[in-house]
């Protein structure tokens, strides 16, 4: 790795130039230790985080939530509910901070942004035919302005795993690039849907393809599909953007989506944040968590530190 | 052929239709036996299981609920010299599996007798009908060890509420052997949910848990613990049944009242002549 990065340092920019030079350099990383992986994010998953540590990374893990909804039933009255609730969170402490950013689908994004404009919280909205991405490309790249225009800052797109699979690298790198250009000053945050992906290879190459394509975030999943975010493939996701943090010097962020429903799941990927790329990356800039149910178990882990009570789901909203 | 060892039993907790150790690892020796000392962890965790299985235990008929009931009564039988070793006279077993049925009997009979028609001035069906309250706290008696648990849980879970039931510190065997009778009886897990262990470990974070709709502090001993649990229950407008004197006679004819205690009336109004 550390020797085909730093002679690559360079040339990383050309590889997009030709079919041949992106397929010989991502076959060309190293395999993914399989065992070893999954050893090492269960291992980081057993230590304890109690009392002041605790408070602490539950604010952390609050800030980072992109709390979502992509559902065929939004309505616009939802989602402003959910963005009102994005800005606080627990309306009975106001030391509560808010979340990261709200995610919703393109045509909810006006209603969204109603409500977040002139706050700190982002709002980010699903682009290029969420969640399959099996759509024509002006297709794809249409839907992005659509969204940019509508108000959203940042997109989560979708790579084409069609064409990654069948090895046609160069097609999945130019719609991340041509969707970047869509994008503007948009962030994009690009779905690699690992659990379509099949192996953790797979994933490693999926991850540094989106950054060479110039993704600000690579994230793991739609929530759609039934394998989404696991410990293993966000270990080996955080490993590709400090190898290439390490070669190019660009920071890129990590999202894990979709199955994270409790403060206990939380707090383990901020372990194995912290263990594998360091607190450069603990902050919701850099790594943020797609999800719904977990804001709410956070918020009740918050309240049983604050009042000493364990709390109860009727105290808390219905998403 | 060497001497054969005798199996030794380790008494562990009943939660979620499971038996665990304390999440804390530890036990304490009681009765001559080993048995799990819980921690309010363990009781967080109860109160999980017990709300998860309210919806299908509140949901079921009342008919299959009887059913259940009438079940456990038949293992409870069918274990009767099992509680005879542990010290529980056979009078107490007989008593205790009587009022299994007895309890089973009133499933589907409550309701006609609590709820019914309300007559009203106007156009209307007026109906009340009692639902369970939820997720139940239950401090059991320390005497009787059998008749006065399956006192306290029966009326309970016959009407559709789970439990979180905190054993006698001094008697905790006859409970956990009664998780054994529950565990093999179509019961679902989570309906009942048995900690052994101290009462002022468990128990105020079960009276002050927002999740916990009612609390019945029957086997509570110390006037002072009773006062303060009462307090934290009072948080989230629990309902509270105090504790019972010392000379309550547990043989005697139970009444409705500790099922209807823990239940909610839902009263519709119906449009009625359109």
């Amino acid at each position: 790795m550390t020797a085909t990065a730093t002679s690559a340092r360079s040339d990383l920019s050309e590889l997009g130039r030709s079919e041949t030079a992106l397929r010989t350099f991502l076959h060309g990383l190293p395999g993914v230790d399989q065992v070893g992986a999954e050893q090492r994010a269960a291992q980081l998953g057993t230590r304890s985080i109690k009392t002041t540590a605790k408070a602490q990374a539950i604010d952390l893990a609050i800030r980072m939530v992109d709390l979502t909804t992509l559902e065929g039933a939004d309505t616009p009255g939802k989602v402003r509910a959910l963005a009102a609730k994005a800005l606080r969170p627990d309306p009975a402490d106001p030391s509560c901070p808010h979340v990261g950013a709200v995610c919703v689908y393109p045509a909810m994004v006006p209603y969204v942004a109603e409500v977040l404009r002139g706050s700190k919280v982002h709002l980010a909205s699903v682009a290029t035919s969420f969640p399959s991405g099996q759509a024509p490309l002006e297709i794809k790249l249409a839907d992005t302005r659509a969204a940019v225009e509508a108000g959203a800052d940042e997109i989560d797109m979708v790579i084409n795993r069609g064409a990654f699979l069948a090895g046609r690298y160069a097609e999945v790198y130019d719609e991340i690039v041509a969707t970047k250009q869509a994008c503007g000053d948009a962030h994009l945050k690009v779905i690699l849907e690992t659990g379509e992906l099949a192996t953790y290879d797979n994933v490693r190459r999926a991850s540094w393809l989106a950054m060479l394509a110039g993704g600000d975030f690579i994230k793991t999943s739609t929530g759609k599909v039934p394998v989404a975010a696991t410990l293993p493939v966000t270990l080996v996701m955080l490993e590709a953007v400090r190898d290439f943090r390490a070669a190019t010097g660009r920071q890129v962020g990590v999202k894990p989506a979709g199955g994270i429903k409790t403060t206990k799941d939380a707090i383990k990927y901020l372990v194995m944040v912290n263990e594998t790329v360091g607190p450069d990356w603990l902050d919701p800039d850099w790594f943020r968590f797609g999800a719904s149910s977990l804001l709410n178990d956070l918020l009740m882990q918050r309240t049983k530190l604050t009042t000493g009570v364990y709390a109860g789901p009727d105290y808390f909203t219905l998403d | 052929m060497s001497e054969r060892v005798a199996v030794r039993k380790t008494y562990k907790l009943f939660i979620g239709g499971k038996f665990p150790r304390s999440e804390s690892g530890r036990s304490y020796l009681v009765q001559s036996a080993n048995v799990s000392l819980a921690s309010r962890k363990d009781a967080r965790d109860a109160v999980v299981a017990a709300r998860a299985a309210v919806k299908g235990w509140a949901g079921a008929t009342a008919y299959n609920r009887g059913q259940i009931l009438y079940r456990v009564a038949e293992m409870l039988e069918g274990r009767r010299e099992q509680f005879v070793a542990l010290g529980v006279p056979g009078d107490e077993v007989d008593a205790a599996t009587d009022r299994w049925v007895w309890y089973a009997g009133w499933s589907d009979k409550l309701p006609q007798v609590y709820g019914g028609a309300n007559p009203v001035a106007g156009p209307y069906f007026n109906l009340s009908a009692p639902e369970p309250t939820g997720v139940v706290a239950v401090v059991a008696p320390e005497a009787p060890a059998l008749l006065g648990l399956v006192s306290v849980i029966a009326p309970a879970i016959v009407t559709g509420n789970t439990v979180v039931v905190a054993a006698s510190p001094a008697a905790p065997l006859a409970a956990v052997t009664l998780a054994e009778v529950l565990a093999t009886s179509d019961l679902p897990g989570g309906v009942v949910n048995i900690l052994t262990g101290r009462l002022p470990e468990t128990v105020p974070t079960l009276a002050a848990h927002m999740d916990v709709n009612a609390i019945d502090l029957t086997g509570v001993a110390d006037p002072e613990l009773a006062a303060d649990l009462e307090v934290r229950a009072a948080e989230n407008l629990k309902r509270v049944l105090r504790p019972v004197p010392d000379d309550h006679d547990w043989s005697s004819d139970p009444g409705v009242g500790r099922m209807t205690a823990l239940l909610e009336t839902k009263t519709v109004w119906h449009p009625k002549g359109i």
